[in-house]
């Protein structure tokens, strides 16, 4: 059968090409890493890092930083991340892989500050530094130590921020919220709150919607705010995709002047749509210090067997161009020197 | 279920079910092997048992949701609410059982009934109305995800009684250590390997994979088989649930929300078609451990993870070239 043995080598050769590119491919990941990361290159201490996704622009900042503290530090640097914001078993799995490479200290923001305590416990019980940077577990003594901005203060800023802003006006507020049950946003929203000098449930709150930080989805909840409530003038966002969201949304109805938008994050575009006056303030906080006080620790933790303790704040910043009395904050020169993304 | 052979033509003759429920598997089990060669070679610490226990607890959540996907595949559909299914169900056992009202083992069965009554609903939607597989499954994602936010009320449900957490728990075996858990989903593939290949069950579910029409002329309650397969696909889901919790030690309400695409890539990189009829649930544990392999291998030698996406993604895609071909040269 002629036929039947030509198609079997075509089948053969696909199978081979298909082997063959995998290996190719994988040739070309570890590569583009730099050859320190490939195979066990015996001595030198090894330090994982793993983040919430690969693609939001924090992370990408944070692993930046993680990788230069690194090269400073003489250690070997490795990364994971979950699929999605939430991914608890790929966290899991990259903690057990990490451990099984022989890590020193793994460096993670964890996606669910609960679900993750199991996974974290076996890795120290086996001696591995755990610290979480940018959010904790819960409870916070989960990990050994947190290097992390203090998001309730983060929080507190904008909201004394727009209290000084709105100058005694009465004002009606809209909260772009991130999603129920996750810390960060919990905090950052419970800070504006107190900084605004209101507690939860105040009838000022007129409209509190879930963001999940996405400006399509920030759009969205600030039309449906508005649609409900024409009236708003003050706008907490969790982060400033977000609050860019709110804007295009507020611009569609010509709102975009009159209404106060305040955000945390200080990524370099929210930083710049500061500067171009779409938002009135944000938060900035620093995502490589953290990363690269994590590296350190661990360098310093596998020299010296000395583990970094508590919580270790890495700073946060109010930054505008219109600043106001009783409020410290710095412009929008010195936030995009130190913006992240 | 009886064992007596029904002659089927020879779409379906034994000697012709064996080649299309067996060949297949070369193919991956060769992309598997030269995985492994290549992480062994890599790295040091690749191959040692500890680390293929590692990956296997790591797979064999996805891979038992692949069992169940298997089993909708093979007769041309598509279950796209694996994952939200047994995050519901994980939910439910996990809440049940911590607020100490209900007995673990309680818990467990009604959280693997709620599982099966998802998989009948599916199936009946599918069969009685009908309604196209991958519409019906879409939206039972979203009911399913649904639910199991409304009822956790978005909380991590942790300190599990041990009865929960025991297939997390490990045995050694030689210098390694294994999960009970692993031992289970072992279990399952070998439990649906041997019911497709060796029972006349297996055999109608082949025959309807590849000709309804045919397989309902030559006597098959086709109507009954469909529906009973996205049961018993729910009930798997149910066990899946199972392993997730013990494996986590928490009711997740995060969980699963990519493990339908997983399962599907775990089936399509086995070899399964995605047309039907072909295709088997070894192939899916071997697809499944590809994924886990390059995963772990990956992480040993410290890539960073968006290549293992890149990698799963090009891999399917060729596995799905290589189906397409040798399905020319069967007809």
């Amino acid at each position: 059968m002629p036929l039947a043995s030509r198609t079997t080598l075509t089948r053969t050769a696909a199978v081979a090409l298909a082997a063959g590119l995998a290996l190719t491919l994988t040739a070309c990941g570890s590569g583009s890493k730099g050859s320190a990361d490939a195979g066990s290159s015996g001595g030198a201490v090894k330090v994982g890092l793993i983040t919430k996704t690969d693609t939001n622009p924090f992370f990408v900042k944070m692993k930046e930083g993680a990788q230069k503290a690194a090269k400073e530090n003489n250690v070997t640097l490795s990364t994971a991340a979950g699929k999605f914001d939430g991914d608890n078993a790929g966290q899991i799995a990259a903690i057990e892989n990490m451990v099984a490479a022989g890590v020193k200290g793994i460096l993670i923001t964890p996606s669910d500050s609960k679900a993750i305590l199991p996974a974290i416990k076996k890795a120290r019980d086996k001696g591995v530094l755990v610290i979480a940077l940018d959010s904790p577990t819960d409870p916070t003594d989960g990990t050994d130590a947190l290097f992390a901005t203090n998001n309730e203060k983060a929080g507190e800023l904008i909201g004394q921020y727009a209290k000084a802003a709105m100058a005694g006006k009465s004002a009606k507020i809209a909260t772009l919220d991130l999603a129920p049950g996750v810390a960060v946003g919990q905090l950052r929203h419970d800070g504006f709150l107190k900084g605004f000098g209101i507690a939860e449930g105040d009838p000022s709150v007129v409209c509190s919607q879930d963001t999940g930080g996405d400006q399509a989805k920030g759009q969205t909840a600030m039309e449906n705010c508005l649609q409900k409530a024409p009236d708003i003038n003050v706008v907490y966002t969790i982060n400033e995709p977000a609050a860019l969201g709110a804007y295009t949304a507020l611009k569609a109805k010509g709102r975009e002047k009159d209404v106060l938008i305040v955000s945390v994050d200080g990524g370099c575009t929210g930083t710049q749509a500061v500067k171009d006056g779409k938002i009135a303030a944000t938060s900035q906080q620093y995502p490589l210090v953290m990363a690269s006080q994590g590296v350190k620790a661990v360098a310093d933790y596998a020299k010296s067997g000395v583990k970094p303790i508590g919580y270790t704040d890495t700073g946060v910043n109010l930054i505008t161009d219109k600043p106001q009395a009783g409020v410290d904050a710095k412009d929008t020169a010195y936030g995009l020197e130190n913006c992240w993304g | 279920m009886t064992t007596s052979t029904v002659p089927y033509g020879n779409l379906t003759g034994p000697s012709t079910l064996r080649r299309l429920a067996t060949a297949p598997v070369a193919g991956p089990l060769a992309a598997l092997v030269l995985a492994c060669a290549f992480f062994s070679l890599m790295t040091d610490q690749f191959l040692s048992g500890g680390n293929f226990s590692l990956i296997i607890q790591q797979v064999m959540v996805v891979g038992a949701l692949a069992v169940g996907q298997t089993l909708i595949i093979l007769t041309a559909g598509i279950d796209l609410s694996c994952g939200a299914v047994m995050a519901f169900g994980s939910i439910v056992i996990a809440k049940m059982a911590a607020n100490g009202t209900v007995p673990p083992l309680v818990a467990i069965a009604l959280g693997l009934a709620v599982c099966a009554g998802f998989g009948l609903l599916n199936g009946l939607l599918v069969k009685l109305i009908p309604l196209p597989p991958f519409i019906v499954t879409l939206g039972m994602l979203n009911v399913a995800f649904a639910l199991t936010h409304i009822y956790s009320n978005e909380q991590t449900v942790s300190d599990l009684p041990r009865a929960l957490t025991f297939l997390g728990e490990t045995f050694p075996l030689g210098d390694t250590d294994v999960t009970y858990g692993s031992l289970v989903a072992l279990g399952l593939f070998g439990l649906f390997a041997y019911l497709l290949s060796s029972t006349s069950w297996g055999r109608h579910v082949y025959a309807l994979g590849n000709s309804p029409e045919a397989a309902r002329l030559n006597g098959i309650r086709t109507g009954r088989l469909t529906i009973g397969l996205y049961a018993i696909a729910g009930l798997v889901y149910g066990i899946a649930a199972l392993l997730l919790i013990s494996r986590t030690g928490v009711g997740d309400p995060q969980a699963g929300q990519t493990d339908n695409l997983d399962s599907i890539t775990a089936v399509v990189l086995g070899g399964t078609s995605l047309f039907g009829g072909r295709g088997s649930v070894l192939g899916s544990l071997i697809g499944a451990l590809i994924v886990g392999v390059f995963r772990n291998g990956l992480q040993l030698m410290g890539v960073a993870s968006i290549y293992q996406t890149l990698i799963t993604g090009v891999l399917v895609i060729l596995a799905v070239t290589v189906d397409q071909i040798s399905r020319k040269r069967i007809r």
